[in-house]
């Protein structure tokens, strides 16, 4: 079996995320599909690492992971501070520039 | 899930860390088993993600994709990304999310109506675009066999990743610190609330509590007869009145406290001096006090500054008023 069965599992994991990211609407799970389509470009990366042979998809990936624990500290901060104000955590209710 | 991992972790720890692929640049079996077991709890994982009500629920199921991620990383000569990946993803972001979960109201359940009309089947069908731009790529290109990490991880892999981290993107990395500073900095000031009242200190509480002229210690207790040891029956005060306060507010406001008159009319007799002749049939009628005795008892009530206490038609606005407080 070759290694390019992770990177189908990569492409199935980030579909799923893209879906939830599509389909839910509480925004904390919202964020949790970011994380998840993340998780997946990650697993590929290390994939394509180990394909070519050389480290630097792996570097790569290690910085994803940064960007992406700044990434939800400012995600979720912005989730708190909507929630305070309008009192739910559904993306539907924040339309205040709507006209 | 735990029993179908076990024996495979038990199998990596036996046989070493099955890493290393075969010639042809293929998975070894144990690598192919830790795969196929692990790849369908994502799949389902995900797939909880997508389809749970429940935030929480939701959450965990993350958790599961992102600690089976980790096997992988490690069964792909990714030593440090596995850890990183428990230690980052599952111990520290998700727990980020767990709090604001909490913070947020665990029980704010999604709800199913669809605002936008047709979003779901737009949704749906995006993302199986995606699926097959993406299915696409992988099944028409060529990848080469396999080279593996053997050689790169020769002085084990975290070693060789710092020298690449530190080496080669050693500017990446520090411009990755500096976007981690802003977004620790960009949370607390979105995070901070600026106080719109001044705030009310012990000192300023203590304060206003002399200064309104309330009752700074507690209230008397209710009271303990020979005959009566109920909460509603009022207490009797160093002058053998009975003091309404005593008896706890909420029977007062409901009207169930015994009839302080009919205590107020005992205390009487005895101060009058005929209690010896009182009959017992007719305890509650206040009893006229003789106009030798009657001195002494309006100075008691003067002295208690409630008035005359036995008198249920006086009585009545005292108790209105302190319903309608209560209500305030």
């Amino acid at each position: 079996m070759s290694v390019t069965a992770y990177l189908v599992l990569s492409t199935i994991l980030f579909c799923l995320g893209a879906l939830t990211v599509l389909l839910r609407r509480n925004a904390i799970i919202v964020f949790m599909g970011v994380e998840l389509m993340l998780n997946a470009s990650n697993l590929a990366l290390v994939t394509f690492s180990r394909l070519q042979g050389n480290l630097t998809g792996q570097v790569l990936a290690f910085f994803v992971m940064v960007v992406a624990a700044a990434e939800v500290v400012v995600g979720l901060a912005i989730i708190v501070t909507i929630f305070r104000t309008r009192r739910s955590a559904s993306v539907d209710d924040v339309n205040l520039l709507k006209s | 899930m735990s029993a179908a991992v076990l024996p495979t972790v038990a199998g990596l720890l036996a046989g070493g860390v099955p890493t290393s692929l075969t010639d042809a640049g293929v998975m070894s079996s144990g690598e192919q088993v830790l795969f196929w077991t692990l790849g369908p709890v994502m799949v389902l994982a995900a797939l909880g993600l997508l389809l749970s009500r429940k935030a929480v629920h939701a959450a965990m199921c993350v958790v599961v994709v992102m600690i089976s991620l980790a096997f992988l990383y490690v069964a792909q000569d990714a030593v440090f990304l596995g850890v990183v990946q428990v230690v980052v993803y599952t111990g520290a972001v998700m727990m980020l999310f767990l709090f604001v979960l909490m913070l947020v109201g665990v029980d704010t359940s999604d709800s199913l109506v669809e605002t936008l009309r047709g979003q779901r089947l737009a949704g749906v069908l995006a993302a199986g675009g995606l699926l097959v731009v993406l299915a696409g790529v992988i099944g028409r290109a060529t990848f080469g066999p396999a080279v593996g990490l053997t050689e790169a991880n020769a002085d084990s892999n975290p070693v060789a990743l710092a020298r690449l981290v530190f080496g080669q993107y050693v500017f990446a990395f520090e411009v990755v610190g500096a976007l981690l500073v802003t977004a620790a900095v960009g949370a607390l000031v979105l995070t901070h609330r600026r106080r719109l009242t001044p705030r009310v200190t012990q000192r300023a509480l203590a304060d206003d509590r002399v200064a309104s002229g309330r009752t700074l210690a507690p209230l008397p207790a209710p009271g303990v007869y020979a005959r009566h040891n109920a909460m509603d029956v009022p207490a009797l005060g160093p002058d053998g009145r009975p003091l309404e306060q005593s008896v706890p507010r909420v029977l007062r406001v409901r009207g169930q406290e015994a009839d302080a008159a009919e205590y107020a009319a005992r205390v009487d007799r005895v101060l009058s001096g005929d209690w010896a002749h009182a009959t017992p049939a007719a305890p509650a009628t206040p009893t006229p006090a003789p106009p030798t005795s009657a001195p002494p008892t309006s100075e008691d009530r003067a002295a208690l500054g409630t008035g005359p206490s036995d008198d249920d038609a006086a009585r009545g606005p005292a108790r209105n008023a302190s319903a309608t407080e209560v209500q305030k």
